[in-house]
């Protein structure tokens, strides 16, 4: 079962308050860069369940959904 | 132009947020329930499943346990619900600036100057419906009509899920043929009393003679003959989003609690009256208002409940003329035959605190103002430091006295008047 992960996140504040996501930091070290933000808008995570701005976003060629659940970032991990 | 208002339901609120947020316990009945040690066990919401098993809003932890053995309570996170309510409500504002919030998961929209934009009544709710499940995974039911009476019906016609348009040709149909208890303020001596004049539907009610019903029910008569016709033409009121409240006029500032131990004699009483008083009055001083009337409610042990109202002499916003006034209320109009379970300080005919005050010959209004340079003080302390920074000497020593209504206060449905 997925799980609700909280994760780092280095992100850039656009002037009209925008927030582009542009790296994720594993807590093994691993950093991914966020090559394209796809889509951001309000919506829910049922699977592991949260709601906040989803950031559908393009890392290494998969489609990954980054969640801003203020004031904290999580992704839907299948890892423990 | 004949308009269009939307009222929009979200579905077992609570317990749907709580079944979003862990997907672990969505299939199974949940319910969320206040806490029963410090005995509010009650059922604040349930979802479908729970529904469906009978349990009821309201109804004591114990009892829809016995009706629904696996029912999972979780506890409230009032929080997220708040949080939740407002995302809600920011749907809401895309299609009107005309939004009436009626408690956390309910609100009154207009949307008839935004039907050219965004399309009929109906369509409108369709995209509320379909935003609100995409971008808060929960679901609304909405009621669609020409006035706030027929969308509230509506809303709770059908659910969870659902859109109702009430329109002139099928409001007959639709509204006239429920029973009369489903209209809105029509409750149980209402519905005793109309139903021992043989009115049982709400077309019924709206065939009665208005004169009649003014000679039986006051002017509240009139009110619900016009409410079943769909004659009701309220407003709906433009929410303030920096304003802390669900209503712009204040009528009353009022804080109750359901004590953690039941109340045996006037000592206990004083210290929950007083703390209760030290929340009103504080919020009544930051809305910069004097009261007239204070009034208290008090609920025994058997669930028998009943409210007192004083008039003070003077307009005030102090905390012990109020706390006076109320403890005084108090031992007027009661003897303690049963141990009291919950309380509330209320007050009420408020009244701008620039307005000029009658002084008189026997009063001693410099200790009055003495008092309200102490009260400011206070509440000064109390902004900075936090609400139990300062404390009165009778609360100090007790187990309850950690209470703080102030902080701990949420916003309930108002009344729609």
């Amino acid at each position: 079962m997925a799980i609700k992960k909280f994760v780092q996140v280095i992100a850039k504040f656009e002037e009209d308050g925008r927030i582009i996501p542009l790296q994720v930091l594993w807590e093994d070290g691993r950093v991914f860069s966020i090559d394209r933000v796809l889509d951001m808008r309000p919506g829910v995570s049922l699977k592991v369940g949260g709601q906040g701005i989803r950031y559908t976003c393009r890392i290494q060629n998969k489609e990954v959904c980054l969640y801003y659940e203020e004031p904290k970032w999580f992704v839907e991990s299948k890892e423990r | 132009m004949e308009r269009i208002i939307l009222h929009s339901d979200i579905n077992s609120f609570y317990a749907n947020v709580e079944c979003l947020y862990h997907p672990e316990i969505r299939d199974f009945p949940v319910a969320v329930g206040g806490n029963p040690e410090k005995r509010h066990g009650i059922i604040l919401a349930k979802n479908q499943k729970a529904k469906v098993a009978g349990v009821k809003t309201g109804e004591a932890l114990w009892q829809a346990r016995e009706k629904c053995p696996g029912l999972l309570v979780m506890p409230p996170n009032y929080q997220l619900y708040l949080r939740f309510s407002r995302l809600a409500r920011k749907i809401y504002n895309r299609y009107s600036d005309q939004v009436e919030p009626f408690g956390l998961d309910e609100a009154w929209l207009d949307v008839t100057a935004s039907s050219r934009i965004h399309g009929s009544g109906r369509t409108i709710a369709e995209k509320i419906s379909q935003a609100i499940q995409e971008e808060l995974g929960i679901t609304v039911s909405i009621g669609v009509s020409w006035n706030k009476i027929f969308a509230k019906f509506g809303s709770d016609y059908r659910k969870p899920d659902a859109i109702t348009v009430i329109t002139r040709d099928n409001f007959k149909k639709i509204v006239w043929s429920q029973e009369i208890g489903d209209l809105l303020y029509v409750g149980s001596a209402t519905k005793k009393k109309l139903m021992k004049y043989g009115i049982y539907t709400i077309g019924q009610l709206a065939q009665t003679s208005p004169d009649f019903l003014v000679l039986q029910f006051g002017k509240m008569g009139m009110v619900l003959w016009r409410f079943a016709n769909g004659l009701d033409d309220s407003p709906v009121k433009a929410f303030d989003e920096h304003y802390n409240g669900n209503e712009r006029i204040l009528k009353s500032i009022g804080n109750s609690i359901t004590t953690p131990r039941d109340l045996k004699d006037l000592k206990d009483v004083k210290l929950i009256l007083y703390m209760l008083t030290e929340s009103v009055a504080m919020r009544l001083r930051e809305t910069g208002c004097y009261c007239l009337t204070v009034a208290i409610h008090v609920r025994n042990k058997e669930l028998h409940s009943f409210t007192r109202q004083t008039k003070l002499a003077k307009p005030s916003d102090l905390t012990r003329e109020i706390a006076e006034a109320a403890i005084a209320l108090f031992e007027k109009n009661y003897d303690f035959s049963s141990d009291i379970r919950s309380l509330g300080v209320r007050v009420t005919d408020l009244v701008p605190d620039s307005t000029p005050i009658q002084l008189d010959v026997f009063g001693n209004e410099a200790l009055r103002m003495r008092q309200a340079q102490l009260d400011d003080t206070v509440d000064d302390l109390r902004k900075r430091f936090g609400n139990l920074v300062l404390r009165r000497a009778v609360t100090i020593g007790d187990s309850m006295s950690g209470l703080d209504p102030k902080k701990d206060h949420v916003i309930h449905p108002i009344g729609y008047f």
